[in-house]
């Protein structure tokens, strides 16, 4: 039965006290979900916007006060494991929502497009008596040529630099990873920067292929599934780099501040993690809507 | 399993401050318990929002002919009261009760992250005023039914971008809350609670939280795609492009599927905990119990497209789904037999917690019979879109997921509240129920064999019999719930004093602590043997 | 627990009133699935009671011993709890029975699934569109074109007129088939998603947008079958019938005959003056 032993100092319980910006960023949520549903109907961007600029702000107070917290020392072992197995699960939930859209994709290239062409037992009818004359291909914009005509992208040109450029980055943070385990905040620093330039040099090159796609290939949005499955992927990675990026820089900002130890520096490892999910994510997607 | 009491019962008393008083007690809460309140009198009201759409459905279907409502306003009320029931009722109410009850059943002070347990509770009631606000808009609500398959849904109107919007709140309010229960169960346990030594509530819980982080983002993908296909001009699920309109069955179901399953784990997990109390004898078979919940959640995820039998999948497709459909009956079996084994032999009192998990054995079990039925992909081709799908749910549903958060509400509420309930009012609320419930919609089997489809205002004469059976079940049924809102209502605010066991037969960590349990619970880790 | 007792009476009282009544006095009101008028619907409806006894058989074991042990170890009447909480054979042994069970009830569900797929060798092809809210049935190789409305009155529907036999189940125009041959369905749709569905024939086939499904049925009777649209397809979904009437194959191509001499300006005047974007105009017949 019960036994009356005192735990160390570590093992009592650190419990946050209440705090107004869970309450303060459903508001913002709120506001910038409404915003965006009337923008949609046709009607005002201005309730977005200021939703959008609620939950930025939200975001840096609340961080603002888990990073004060943490840099008083204020969470344990305990707390740190709890952030991991948070962190952990939150980008396995991100990997989850990518697998949505590459199974949209799969399903698109292995079922429908080859219905929709005639091919195996299932697609013959729907082909002869919907769509004669279709042939399945890939890329495809579907047998309406939704969008009109478009060129694809290819692998070899600028996705083929982004590849390289994510994946040093991957070493870059690696790098910076080390610098600050042997408390060398300089390489810290340096790791870090190059990192969040990298990303950067990431999102120019896609913008500037996503300008080449609209502007030359007539490769849209619209551009049937191939567009969609194209843009939604390659777009919510964008959007996720971009995340990521803002991310990395804050840690960066925080190690210039002299925030980190060479053993507690959950934040910094997060930031890593989720700029490796980003960058295997990238991966799949060259593999799979650029290459394959 | 044997447990055993915590240690901080004398001492330490210095950091035991109370809650915050007045209504920023509510809102800025990070208390677990508060939090769990607060999901549960939330779920309790969008039961009874959801139950009087609920109403509306049945009084139009009372008879043949269009009465109450038009077509248009009965589809959303279809379409809303399965969104209002599942989302905002059955799923938070299991959060609720994994709120209050994970942290004492295994020793932890609180949950991992109890601010982000705040906003995960705080976005739900936001995100349906976005909901609901869309009944008032000029096209009315959501009608395509809460599957949301294009291109019908397509076709709403204003509400759409509203209802797309708020799905995804619910869903990040979801994922935040499992992620929550993950990182609780995984890194707060007592150092002597083991994972094979976890109360069953908790076990099912955490399978059911990796179901929610692994299946919730692929419905935001699919309502996402939808978006982007009605004002974006993609294709996702469009022929003409390239698309198919089953795709989204398919990305639907992937998260559909699973979802059944989260609201019928805690529910396992929870007549796991009152039969064995209620028998006075442990519960039979702890380890197949938890292997067995695992094996349905790992089968779960293979499964989906026994929804979309009809839709024209190839011959392979259909065999592969159903034979992995069929086999789900046998880890579930392995569950019903492991409770008809615990109250075999036992010395079995009926309380009001233990008749509503007797009732919940029996017709789980009946609507898991006819689920397997279903499976059957022939059968299934008549079956499918009658009220023979229908009967099969809501018996998995209400008297299956319903019943088991009502068997918990009696069974914890002197726990959480330090009084005990009105016994008397509690076995009328349970027996009308089980009579309600039954009236109500065991007749649907016959209508959907008969082939009533569902989703319909109105009907062919020869359902108008077992149609007004079903709507007078509707009607005791529901109104004996307003028994036991007054019932939960009187014990909040007062009653005879609880014992902190009890329950004579009760065991586990959280029958150690006072009643009501002090406002923070553990300080330093407890002892289990 | 006197409550208990009245209310457990008041639940066999209910339910066997429910069962006298809707087994006796009202014969007519169907409580099962419909046997059917083909070979398919006859092994479907085979195949469903055959796991419909099984459940009970299950059902009534299950709940017996559980019933059982309700009775007699109640701590009322002095039962001692035993402490017994582990048996791996046991465990085992429930897991292989229904094991079993299932298997035997796969493989009769895998051959009627299997004959359910083989459409070859049809005598007769129709396509059958579904529009909100009506069905379009195209003979392919006749070309004879039509579509089928619902006929009931709204007068009936809205309660000002009292509702005829077939309510909600007639049409203007019926499906006709010839009995004793193997009709092939293919279904699509020119809008959402519908689902043509007669009981009788034993299944219902989704009609997909920009897809074409394949079914085939053959009628053994002549007589008149009555189904419904079985996808959710908007604000009428509940008034878009199926009527099918099958008929001598000498009646049937008399109808052909005399179909074909008024077909064109039917289907001309019949045509909904919007497609949906889903299914470009063309592409319809
Ligand atoms: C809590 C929710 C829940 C649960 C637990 C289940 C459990 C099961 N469901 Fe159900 N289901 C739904 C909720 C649920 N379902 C919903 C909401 C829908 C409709 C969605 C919509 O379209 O809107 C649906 C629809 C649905 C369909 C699609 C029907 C159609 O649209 O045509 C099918 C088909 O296979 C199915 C099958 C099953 C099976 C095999 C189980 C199994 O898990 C059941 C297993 C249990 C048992 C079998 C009983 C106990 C076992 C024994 C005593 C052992 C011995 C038994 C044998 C060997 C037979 N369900
Ligand atoms: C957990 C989920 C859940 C729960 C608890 C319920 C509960 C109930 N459901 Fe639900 N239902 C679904 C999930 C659920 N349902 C789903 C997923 C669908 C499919 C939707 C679709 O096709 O898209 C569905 C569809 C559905 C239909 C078919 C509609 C159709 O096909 O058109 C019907 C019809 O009878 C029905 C009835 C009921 C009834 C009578 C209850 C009762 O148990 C409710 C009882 C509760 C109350 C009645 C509340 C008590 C309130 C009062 C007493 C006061 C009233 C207050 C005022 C009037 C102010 N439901
Ligand atoms: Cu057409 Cu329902
Ligand atoms: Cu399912």
């Amino acid at each position: 039965m019960a036994t009356h032993a005192h735990a160390p100092a570590s093992d009592i319980y650190y419990v946050p006290a209440q705090s107004h910006w869970p309450i303060i960023a459903s508001i913002s949520l709120f506001t910038m979900m409404f915003g965006g549903a009337t923008l949609l109907n046709g009607g005002s961007s201005t309730l977005l916007f200021i939703g959008l600029a609620m939950i930025l702000t939200t975001m840096f107070g609340w961080f603002g006060t888990v990073v004060m917290e943490s840099e008083h020392g204020f969470y344990n072992a305990q707390m740190d494991r709890s952030f991991r197995w948070g962190m952990g699960w939150f980008i396995f939930s991100e990997v989850m929502f990518f697998a949505a859209f590459f199974g949209a994709l799969f399903y698109a290239r292995h079922y429908s497009v080859p219905w929709l062409g005639g091919e195996t037992e299932h697609g013959v009818l729907t082909q002869s008596l919907l769509w004669s004359g279709y042939e399945a291909t890939w890329p495809t914009n579907g047998p309406d040529k939704i969008g009109g005509f478009f060129a694809p992208m290819h692998a070899w040109g600028l996705p083929a630099i982004n590849t390289l450029i994510l994946l040093s980055s991957g070493v870059t943070i690696t790098w910076a990873h080390w610098g600050l385990v042997e408390g060398n905040r300089a390489k810290l620093i340096k790791g870090l920067a190059a990192t969040v330039a990298l990303g950067v040099l990431f999102l120019v090159l896609q913008a500037v292929e996503y300008h080449e796609a609209y502007q030359e290939l007539h490769l849209t949005l619209g551009s049937g599934i191939y567009g969609s499955t194209f843009f939604m992927l390659t777009g919510f990675h964008g959007l996720h780099v971009t995340i990521g990026a803002i991310i990395l820089a804050v840690i960066l900002f925080r190690s210039m501040a002299g925030h980190f130890s060479p053993h507690k520096h959950f934040a910094f490892e997060a930031a890593a993690w989720y700029w490796h999910f980003v960058d295997v994510v990238w991966l799949g997607l060259f593999i799979f809507v650029y290459w394959m | 399993m044997s447990t055993a009491a915590p240690t901080h019962e004398h001492g330490h008393d210095h950091e035991h401050h109370g809650p915050a008083p007045g209504l920023s007690r509510w809102i800025l809460t990070t208390n677990h318990k508060d939090i769990g309140t607060l999901y549960l009198l939330f779920s309790l009201l969008m039961f009874f929002i959801g139950g009087a759409m609920a109403l509306v459905i049945r009084a139009e279907l009372f008879q043949p002919g269009l009465q109450i409502v038009d077509p248009h306003f009965f589809n959303q009320m279809t379409t809303m009261h399965a969104l209002v029931m599942i989302f905002g009722a059955v799923m938070p109410a299991f959060v609720g009760l994994a709120n209050w009850l994970i942290p004492i059943m295994i020793g932890a002070p609180d949950m991992a992250l109890p601010r982000m347990n705040n906003w995960s509770f705080w976005i739900m009631p936001f995100a349906f005023t976005l909901l609901l606000s869309t009944l008032f808009t000029a096209g009315g609500g959501p009608a395509g039914g809460w599957t949301l398959y294009p291109p019908l849904v397509l076709q709403t109107g204003e509400a759409f971008p509203f209802v797309i919007l708020a799905v995804h709140m619910m869903g990040a309010s979801s994922i935040m809350g499992a992620i929550n229960i993950v990182a609780t169960i995984l890194n707060l346990r007592a150092p002597t609670m083991t994972l094979m030594k976890m109360p069953l509530f908790v076990w099912t819980w955490l399978i059911t939280a990796f179901l929610l982080v692994a299946v919730m983002p692929v419905l935001a993908g699919a309502v996402t795609m939808l978006l982007t296909d009605k004002y974006f001009g993609t294709s996702f699920f469009n022929a003409a492009g390239g698309g198919d309109p089953v795709m989204f069955q398919h990305i639907f179901w992937f998260f559909g599927h699973p979802e059944v399953y989260i609201m019928i784990l805690p529910a396992f997990g929870v007549i796991s905990m009152i039969i064995p109390t209620f028998a006075r004898k442990p519960l039979f078979g702890y380890a197949s119990m938890v292997y067995a919940t695992a094996s349905i959640a790992f089968l779960s995820f293979i499964v989906w497209a026994h929804h979309m039998f009809t839709v024209g999948m190839p011959l392979a497709g259909e065999l592969f789904f159903m034979y992995a459909t069929m086999l789900i009956a046998v880890p579930t079996g392995v569950k019903v037999f492991n409770w008809v084994s615990t109250m075999w032999r036992g010395s079995m009192t009926f309380e009001t917690p233990m008749l509503f998990a007797i009732a919940f054995v029996i017709l789980f079990t009946i609507g898991g019979f006819s689920g397997l039925m279903l499976a059957i992909a022939p059968a299934d081709f008549q079956y499918h879109d009658t009220y023979f799908v229908v009967a099969h749910f809501h018996y998995v549903l209400v008297p299956g997921a319903v019943f088991s958060i009502m068997a918990a509400a009696y069974y914890w509420l002197p726990k959480w509240t330090g009084h005990m309930y009105n016994e008397k009012l509690g076995q009328w609320h349970f027996w009308l129920s089980v009579v309600g419930i039954n009236v109500l919609f065991f007749p649907q089997h016959f209508l959907g064999l008969a082939g009533m489809p569902r989703r319909i205002p109105d009907y062919a004469l020869q359902f108008t019999e077992f149609n007004m059976i079903s709507t007078v079940g509707a009607f005791i049924f529901g109104i004996s719930q307003l028994l036991f809102a007054y019932n939960v209502i009187q014990t909040i605010r007062g009653g005879a004093k609880a014992t902190d066991q009890v329950w004579e037969g009760a065991k586990g960590l959280e029958w150690t602590l006072s009643s009501p349990p002090p406002y923070h619970t553990f300080q330093t880790a407890p002892r289990v043997d | 627990m006197a409550i208990s007792r009245i209310a457990q009476g008041g639940v066999v009282a209910l339910g066997s009133a429910l069962w006298g009544w809707s087994t006796g006095a009202y014969a007519e009101y169907e409580l099962n699935m419909p046997q059917g008028v083909t070979s398919i619907s006859k092994d479907v409806y085979d195949l469903h009671m055959l796991i419909f006894w099984i459940c009970v058989a299950i059902g009534i074991g299950v709940f017996g011993v559980m019933f059982w042990s309700i009775y007699h170890h109640r701590k009322s009447r002095g039962a001692v709890a035993a402490q017994f909480h582990e048996s791996t054979v046991i465990e085992i042994i429930w897991t292989i029975i229904p094991m079993a069970i299932l298997i035997a009830m796969a493989v009769p569900a895998t051959g009627t699934l299997v004959r359910m797929a083989d459409a070859r060798d049809a005598e007769l092809t129709i396509k059958v569109t579904g529009y909100q809210w009506r069905w379009q049935y195209d003979y392919l190789d006749q070309g004879v074109s039509f579509f089928s409305t619902l006929s009931t009155p709204q007068a009936q529907i809205r309660n000002t007129a009292s509702k005829g036999e077939h309510y909600l189940l007639e049409v203007d125009n019926p499906l006709v088939v010839p009995v004793g041959k193997k009709v092939r369905i293919l279904t699509t749709a020119a809008d959402v998603i519908h689902s043509w569905w007669v009981p009788d024939l034993g299944w219902k086939k989704d009609a997909i947008p920009g897809f074409i499904n394949e079914a085939w049925t053959q009628i053994d009777k002549p007589g008149i079958y009555r189904g419904q649209c079985a996808e959710l397809c908007g604000r009428d979904h509940g008034f878009m019938p199926v009527v099918v009437k099958a008929v001598s194959p000498e009646e049937f191509e008399q109808w052909l005959v005399q179909m074909k001499a008024q077909a064109n300006p039917q289907t001309a005047q019949n045509k909904p003056v919007s497609l949906s974007a889903t299914v470009p105009g063309g592409q319809t017949l």
